[in-house]
């Protein structure tokens, strides 16, 4: 009976008990979760345009965190070093399509899946060649986001403490999905790259060039990178671990769906939130670090029962 | 409406080319999958203004041929000319570029994306206005869309299918669905119009609807018709010549009487005693 209890009636009378500690728990989560979407939302733009699950988008925020400090590093200042990583990442967007993606067309989905791990290889030599292996801080103030908190009280004498640079993270964020939704939405080019993302024939046959979207897509993959790489560099720090973390995403985009960018938002919130607030009131019980592995039970558990995730297309086959 | 948005018509592109003279020849071409041939040898011409049937038996190279037009595929030997200029190896979209539009055996729409949309698609090379300009959608950018919407609303009103403009077309029954991917086609304005069995599937009265459309389009529209057909009845009906492949070879070639009266074909279709 006490087991039970600790299970299903103490966490929630903790949580009512001290409801400025569960919104400080919550908002974690939420800070937490709108970085696993904004990893989640780089694996989204790729699959959905080309069908490529792409493992190197872990990496490719590592990369371009550590490009930007690298850059500044070498004495470069630090709204140049920004430019210069978007232009890097432009690159990189045009080296993949070419030398991995064109060569690779119309091969099955596992060798694509490949190529991408391979990817992550060559950038993970190629970050520590250029800019050395060691954890470098984010250069957070020379690029004019803000630091400090902010503390609000609620109700008698409870404290709600929100660090400057997660609610900088969450607008972020919030204007990049705006962004992304009018690029999509509004504009040739991102009804090209839905058309691409439902049917590559047609596209072809309509006159719009695949080797032209997959650029885009890959370049819009690594602004969403960069991005990420700058959110998450301030709050910790630069360095390949990040790499482990953005893995987070897959079950975040077995929650959301994989071609859905409001999915790959939802399940990012639900995945840090659900993870947080499952560290902090069930953890104890199994002696805590539930956190590393409770993304993974609750993709497993999804896919028992909505393998499509929360948003993605209805998986149909017709026989 | 906006003043500075003039009226549009719809019609193939003036290329110079009158009615009659030969929009497409293929000399000798050739294509074959690792050991399997599926075209081999095959010589025609299409003319400007016609309705050119191609005909065969299941496994006859049929959708191969428009593959080779369109530029999915590339023929190993051969010679592609278009307009008089011969072509290298040429990507679809290149071939888009250059006037060649085509629909699908299996319908191939994006299926996530309304009528409207779908034929809006059509347009993507006709639009040129750059990407600002249609984020902050004012000024040109603005106009031109308005221009191009005026267009796809012409196709639609042709087309008959004013009612599903917004539905998303994976919602579409197969006919319609057949007809939007023909609007589609349409919206491209093409010197060069390849139906891959446009009828398939279809009941009576929609395939007279869709014989309509092809026909109009042709008459009104100027546009030159290469089509796949399976039903022999529409075949003869609307076509001007015809084509027929058979294991990848190519067994007779002319009018539909002509055709009808070739030995050869008559074999192809009901089989020969040996």
């Amino acid at each position: 009976m006490d087991f039970l209890y600790a299970i299903f009636i103490d966490p929630f009378v903790q949580m009512v008990e001290l409801p400025d500690f569960l919104l400080q728990v919550l908002w974690e989560g939420f800070v937490a979760g709108v970085l696993y979407a904004l990893i989640a939302l780089g694996f989204v733009l790729i699959f959905k345009a080309s069908g490529v699950f792409n493992f190197a988008q872990g990496i490719m925020v590592v990369f371009a965190g550590l490009t930007l400090v690298g850059l500044h590093e070498k004495g470069v200042p630090a709204y140049l070093a920004l430019i210069l990583t978007i232009g890097v990442m432009g690159l990189l967007a045009l080296a993949v399509e070419r030398f991995v993606m064109r060569p690779l067309v119309n091969q099955p989905d596992i060798i694509l899946l490949m190529s991408t791990i391979g990817l992550t290889y060559f950038l993970i030599g190629f970050g520590e060649f250029i800019f050395g292996g060691e954890p470098k801080q984010m250069i957070t103030t020379e690029l004019g986001l803000p630091t400090g908190s902010t503390a609000f009280e609620i109700g008698d004498g409870g404290l709600l403490i929100l660090q400057h640079i997660d609610i900088a993270a969450a607008v972020i964020a919030i204007i990049m999905v705006a962004a992304l939704g009018v690029f999509f939405n509004k504009t040739r080019i991102g009804r090209a790259l839905r058309a691409v993302a439902d049917d590559h024939q047609a596209a072809l046959s309509v006159g719009i060039s695949l080797n032209q979207i997959w650029a885009i897509v890959w370049f819009a993959a690594g602004i969403v990178a960069l991005t990420t790489g700058i959110m998450w560099g301030a709050r910790s720090d630069v360095s390949f671990a990040l790499e482990i973390i953005a893995l987070k995403a897959l079950p975040v985009l077995i929650l959301g769906g994989f071609t859905s960018i409001p999915g790959a938002i939802v399940g990012g919130l639900i995945i840090g939130m659900g993870e947080k607030i499952g560290e902090i009131y069930w953890g104890p019980l199994v002696g805590g670090g539930i956190e590393s592995w409770l993304a993974y039970m609750i993709a497993l558990i999804f896919l028992l029962f909505r393998p499509q995730g929360l948003f993605g297309e209805r998986i149909i086959e017709r026989v | 409406m906006n003043a500075r948005v003039k009226h549009v018509e719809l019609h193939a592109e003036d290329d110079g080319l009158a009615p009659g003279e030969v929009i497409l020849k293929l000399d000798n071409v050739s294509l074959s999958f690792g050991g399997v041939k599926a075209i081999s040898d095959i010589s025609f011409d299409i003319r400007k203004g016609e309705i050119r049937a191609i005909i065969g038996p299941n496994g006859a190279g049929k959708t191969s041929m428009l593959n080779v037009i369109n530029g999915f595929y590339h023929p190993q030997q051969g010679v592609i000319t278009f307009r008089g200029k011969a072509r290298s190896r040429m990507q679809p979209y290149e071939a888009a570029a250059s006037g060649i539009a085509r629909t699908f055996q299996n319908v191939a729409l994006f299926k996530g994306m309304s009528t409207l949309d779908n034929i809006m698609s059509g347009r993507t090379l006709k639009m040129h206005r750059n990407f600002l300009w249609q984020v902050l959608n004012v000024g040109p950018a603005r106009d031109e869309e308005i221009e191009h919407r005026l267009k796809v609303e012409e196709i639609i009103d042709f087309l008959e299918i004013q009612h599903i403009r917004k539905t998303p077309v994976g919602k579409l029954p197969y006919g319609l669905q057949k007809r939007v991917e023909l609007g589609r086609a349409l919206a491209m304005e093409p010197d060069l119009l390849l139906l891959d069995e446009p009828m398939a599937g279809m009941n009576l009265e929609e395939k007279e609807d869709m014989s309509r459309f092809i026909l109009d389009v042709n008459s009104q529209m100027g546009t030159t018709i290469a089509l796949i057909e399976h039903d022999m009845g529409v075949v003869m009906d609307i076509s001007d010549r015809v084509v027929v492949l058979d294991y990848g070879r190519k067994i007779g070639d002319g009018t539909p009487d002509e055709v009808k009266n070739n030995q050869d074909v008559i074999d192809a279709y009901l089989g020969v005693s040996h």
